[in-house]
């Protein structure tokens, strides 16, 4: 159903910043995450991980763990439930392949894989436990990237795999996918063309590094109903995954909200909980903990895919895209689901073009497998496409805005994938960079020998919809309890509360939001996709207007006038025909008891698809010619944010991306050793940016509602991580002359860069 | 990582005696900011930690006519916060400053970072520059080995069974002479040393010439190396870019750096060349005052 809205432009509540209602408890201490759950009798699990990158298990013997004193329970892989025969077969669901990563069964395919658990009496006895499991390893050739898993001889990671290649089923291969997008006549496209610009750009996996590491408390009660903790982006994901991984019906799980220490997309995963809940079984229901290291989350919780993509685009000299091509393939980690699909969708997502091939490839590689990283696919994408943009107007001496604004995707736009867009602020957004001070003001020569480089580039993403549910309860004082389904990792308790407070015309803070457990909200999707402040945030509006239309047959039956007779504007109740007759919702509050029951209302919905994102980023960073490092020294974000409910929080996450996009483009990967395994697991070595590599991130959010939301919500949270990599590079080849398609752009490639002459 | 006990001896030779009965299974604890993290991913397998921080000789810090002692247990805010050691001995203070944020040099000690005998360790090349003695006692005594000479590979010293480092002595500096230590990082701070210069100089009367000159290497070989052909080609020699480009491409030369995931063998050796040339020319800035 879409129902298409014409947009106000003025509003009371939204657009503006009150404090979140979770800030105080955050900031004090208050607030509960994962690792912070105490409860009595708790005993501590521990894992047992692979030490070696691809190998057959010959034997596990956990015999001495199990006498070790302190430990009420060893487990592995045969101690979860087999959710099914048809895991084994072609058209397994990335979900069931999980029962295999989530704990190896025969063969580990990363180094880090979990081949067995332990619960003990505490943290230390339960780590000293699982060293004494003994696992026999038979050692097989690592696939350490996309080119090792599709050579010839490559080992093959998933025996029983079988690839879909464009629709062929097909043994034997690291593939486990291969689509095709295709439009137009992309040969014809490229004949018109007077130039044509084709690069492949490489990438090393990324992590999304959130600070709080991955952990689940689990108690399984005597009368097989289990309770959960887990910080997670999504309880109902982490119930139904468990569920199915110790073989219970989703309805006998109870999974309990925690605040959530950062997840980016990382946190949609389920790694702890199956594992828990079996070790609280097996020690006869105490409740077990286990919280990951930092080595663990980054060997292996889910990192975004590397892997390469190549761009090929035709052009007219007067300016015109006539046809493009794409071939993305990615390392989808230990196991097929890789953000290929995304990627493929976003790839040619800014641009109007007439005939586009876009092939897709899901890889296996020994390396964990991946997750979802804001935006998932989608950067990495956007750095092919926007260093070839970028190449081709630097070769013709094109403005590189005015040559993006001829080719803008906008409304009645087919994307790659054949989807034809709504109204879009794409277009909006590139006036706005042109008309920013940014990009308004000299680049300037610094005087201490560095070179000085701007980039710019653009980024694009989807955004999701999906299912949610918001209930609300009218207190006798006149505030609103609310209930929502959604994991706040972003401020959405308060883009949401926001939404149902404009509504009712309250302020926000008469909005009381709270996330409950599984077994008191109605279904929510998961946090992500940028979809909580469009999707939950429509429910709250729908709950809120029920709550209204309720308030107004109680205000009729309280004045003895028709409901019809009734208005109802900024808060206000008010008789169309007697003047004396109005009430304010607190006033009405106060009397409900006299018209009848408690008000409280409730909506669920499953949005079709969220509004589209647009971003355009400006960077100019300063070179060492001599040491190849890079520092940013300043960067502008534009980007059409539909409406920005809380434009604070709508500018926390533009800033959060890109700085996250600039760790991405300069210093983070996975570092892989020779023998496949990643050797800079922890965060001194694995370089995000500190606050001191960085400069202040100016944001201009522009405003073009989104038609499928009421106050315009598009969703903001993924697509400031998409332009920066190449925003990164091309400010780089401002800068020094030379392009370098390897991510990350680090010292020793601007360093050959400049030295090859 | 299994239950460990934790002693904190009050004189030197209650430390000497724990470390000595239990050999391997014991370790000086300083700030722990390497121990305790070393410990977590199984590095040792401790059964005691012995803090040193209750023994009055590793607490001193001192500045004096004969120069600067440094006790193993001083967290190194202590000592670039010291306003005489800021003036007399900018070297280590360079060292010091960029040993982890605020919260680690609070704990961490220079002598625990050179008792780590990490190549990479920031305040090594600076103690070597300065010619810095370190001071040993063990169960048949005391000893002293130049700094220089104190670390034998990656994580091993001249440290025997039941040794301590007690302090470390820096002898004061002439007039005409300065220091100065960098590190290349790709981040600005919170990283760990790709490569590592550290240079003193001392000049003639006329601030001029080079008199001689001492020059270490962080992070391009199994220790922090001694540069003494870089050091030695400058002693007599004028100050002026023919001679510092001649002894930074002879510091390149005694560089033999692995390639990692922090660098490459080609960058670091180019790193060196670069940084030698600029710590020269920084040390020669702060010795003319
Ligand atoms: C977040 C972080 C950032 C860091 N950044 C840097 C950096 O930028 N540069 C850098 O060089 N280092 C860095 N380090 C490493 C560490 O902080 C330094 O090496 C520090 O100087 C170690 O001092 P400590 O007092 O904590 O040593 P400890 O951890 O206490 O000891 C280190 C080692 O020396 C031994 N030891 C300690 N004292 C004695 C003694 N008196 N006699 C004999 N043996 C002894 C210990 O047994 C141990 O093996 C960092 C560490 C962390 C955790």
């Amino acid at each position: 159903m879409v129902q298409v809205f014409e947009n106000k432009t003025s509003y009371n509540v939204v657009g503006t910043r009150p404090i979140r209602h979770d800030g105080i408890d955050k900031v004090t201490g208050r607030a509960i995450y994962g690792a912070d759950v105490k409860v009595p009798g708790l005993i501590w699990g521990e894992v047992l991980r692979s030490t070696e990158v691809h190998a057959r298990i010959k034997s596990i013997d956990t015999s001495a763990a199990k006498k070790m004193p302190g430990v009420f329970a060893v487990m592995v892989h045969q101690d979860l439930a087999d959710p099914g025969t048809e895991t084994t077969r072609n058209g397994l669901q990335d979900v069931d392949r999980e029962f295999f990563n989530i704990m190896a069964k025969d063969k580990v395919l990363y180094k880090g894989h979990v081949i067995a658990a332990v619960a003990a009496i505490d943290r230390n006895t339960a780590q000293e436990a699982t060293r004494l499991i003994k696992v026999e390893y038979e050692r097989l050739e690592p696939v350490r990237n996309v080119d090792e898993a599709t050579s010839p001889n490559a080992p093959i990671l998933i025996e029983d795999l079988i690839g879909d290649h464009l629709g062929e089923n097909v043994a034997n291969t690291n593939i486990a996918t291969h689509f095709r997008h295709e439009f137009g006549d992309v040969e014809g496209g490229f004949k018109l063309a007077d130039l044509i610009v084709d690069r492949e750009v490489s990438l090393e996996m990324v992590h999304q590094g959130y600070i709080e590491p991955h952990n689940a408390t689990v108690i399984w009660h005597e009368d097989d109903k289990l309770t959960v903790w887990s910080s997670t982006q999504g309880s109902f994901g982490v119930r139904d995954q468990t569920a199915k991984f110790v073989g219970v019906s989703p309805s006998q799980i109870r999974v309990n909200y925690s605040e959530i220490g950062g997840g980016f997309g990382g946190k949609t995963k389920v790694y702890l909980s199956p594992i828990a809940a079996i070790l609280s079984k097996k020690s006869g229901g105490k409740p077990v903990k286990i919280v990951m290291d930092r080595p663990s989350v980054f060997q292996a919780t889910g990192p975004a895919p590397g892997g390469k993509v190549k761009v090929k685009m035709g052009v007219t000299n007067n300016g015109k895209i006539t046809a493009a091509e794409a071939t993305i393939r990615y390392e989808a980690g230990a196991y097929p689901g890789s953000a290929v699909n995304a990627g493929a969708i976003c790839i040619f997502g800014c641009y109007n073009i007439p005939a586009s091939r876009i092939d897709g490839f899901d890889i296996v590689v020994n390396k964990p497998k991946s997750a979802a990283y804001r935006a998932p696919g989608s950067p990495q994408a956007a750095f092919a496409i926007e260093t070839v943009v970028d190449e081709i107007c630097e070769n013709k001496g094109w403005d590189k805005i005015q040559f993006r604004l001829d080719n803008a995707a906008k409304k009645g736009t087919r994307r790659g994938d054949g989807v034809l867009l709504e109204k879009v602020g794409f277009e909006e957004s590139l006036d706005a960079t042109r008309n920013s001070s940014h990009w308004n003001s000299p680049l300037g020569k610094p005087d201490n020998g560095k070179l000085r480089g701007r980039g710019l580039a653009c980024g694009y993403w989807m955004n999701g919809g999906g299912p949610s549910t918001c209930d609300l309860m009218l207190s006798d004082d006149g505030t609103v309890m609310m209930n929502e389904g959604s994991a706040d990792i972003g401020g959405t308790r308060a883009s949401i509360a926001m939404q149902a407070a404009e509504v009712l015309g309250l302020a926000a803070e008469d909005i009381k939001p709270s996330i409950p457990d599984t077994d008191s909200i109605g279904f929510t999707g998961t946090t992500g996709g940028s979809r909580t402040t469009f999707a939950t945030g429509y429910a709250a509006y729908l709950a809120a207007q029920s709550m209204v239309k309720e308030l107004k047959t109680r205000a009729s039956i309280l004045w003895e006038i028709d409901e019809t007779d009734i208005e109802f504007s900024n808060g206000v109740f008010r008789s169309t025909k007697e003047s004396e007759l109005k009430l304010s919702i607190k006033e009405l509050a106060e009397k409900l008891g006299v018209t009848g029951a408690p008000v409280s209302t409730t909506s669920s919905v499953n949005m079709a698809a969220g509004g589209n994102g647009y971003a355009v980023h400006i960077c100019d960073l300063e070179i060492d010619p001599e040491t190849g490092k890079t520092d940013v020294v300043r960067y502008t974000a534009i980007q059409d944010v539909g409406t920005a409910i809380h434009p604070s929080y709508a500018e926390g996450q533009i800033q959060g991306g890109v700085v996250q996009g600039i760790g991405w483009a300069l210093n983070e990967e996975y570092f892989i050793n020779d023998d496949g395994s990643m050797a800079n697991y922890s965060f001194l070595d694995y370089r995000m940016p500190t606050s001191l590599d960085l400069p202040m991130i100016e944001t201009i959010m522009v405003e073009v509602p989104n038609p499928n939301h009421p106050y315009g919500v598009r969703g903001v949270g993924e697509v400031p991580l998409c332009p920066p990599i190449a925003a990164v590079g091309n400010a780089i080849n401002d800068a020094i002359g030379k392009r370098i398609y390897e991510q990350p752009i680090k010292p020793g490639r601007i360093l050959d860069a400049i030295s090859k002459d | 990582m299994h239950p460990f006990s934790y002693v904190a001896p009050k004189t030197i030779d209650e430390a000497v005696a724990v470390l000595e009965k239990n050999g391997t299974r014991a370790r000086p604890f300083a700030g722990g900011t390497d121990l305790l993290v070393q410990a977590r991913a199984n590095k040792w397998d401790l059964d005691t930690v012995v803090d040193i921080k209750k023994i009055p000789e590793t607490m001193s810090l001192e500045v004096s006519q004969e120069g600067l002692t440094i006790g193993s247990g001083v967290p190194c805010y202590q000592v670039y916060n010291n306003e005489q050691i800021k003036k007399e001995y900018p070297g280590i203070v360079d060292g010091a400053l960029i040993i982890g944020g605020i919260q680690i040099q609070s704990r961490a000690t220079i002598g625990g970072n050179l008792c780590n005998a990490a190549p990479s360790g920031d305040s090594i090349c600076p103690l070597i520059v300065y010619n810095a003695v370190a001071h040993i006692s063990g169960p048949s005594g005391s000893r002293e080995v130049a700094v220089e000479d104190f670390c034998t590979g990656p994580g091993s010293t001249v440290l025997q069974n039941g040794e301590l480092l007690v302090k470390i002595v820096v002898p004061k500096p002439n007039a005409g002479s300065g220091t100065a230590y960098q590190r290349f990082t790709p981040r600005n701070e919170m990283d760990i040393a790709v490569a590592g210069v550290a240079v003193s100089v001392q000049l003639n009367n006329n601030g001029d010439d080079f008199e001689s000159v001492r020059i270490a290497l962080a992070a391009v070989g199994p220790t922090p190396i001694l540069a003494n052909k870089a050091g030695s080609s400058l002693s007599g020699k004028p100050i002026n870019d023919d001679s510092i480009s001649e002894a930074a491409s002879l510091a390149k030369e005694e560089a033999s750096p692995i390639s990692d995931m922090r660098g490459t063998i080609e960058q670091r050796k180019h790193l060196i060349e670069i940084i030698t040339t600029r710590m020269i020319k920084e040390a020669v800035k702060r010795a003319r005052g």
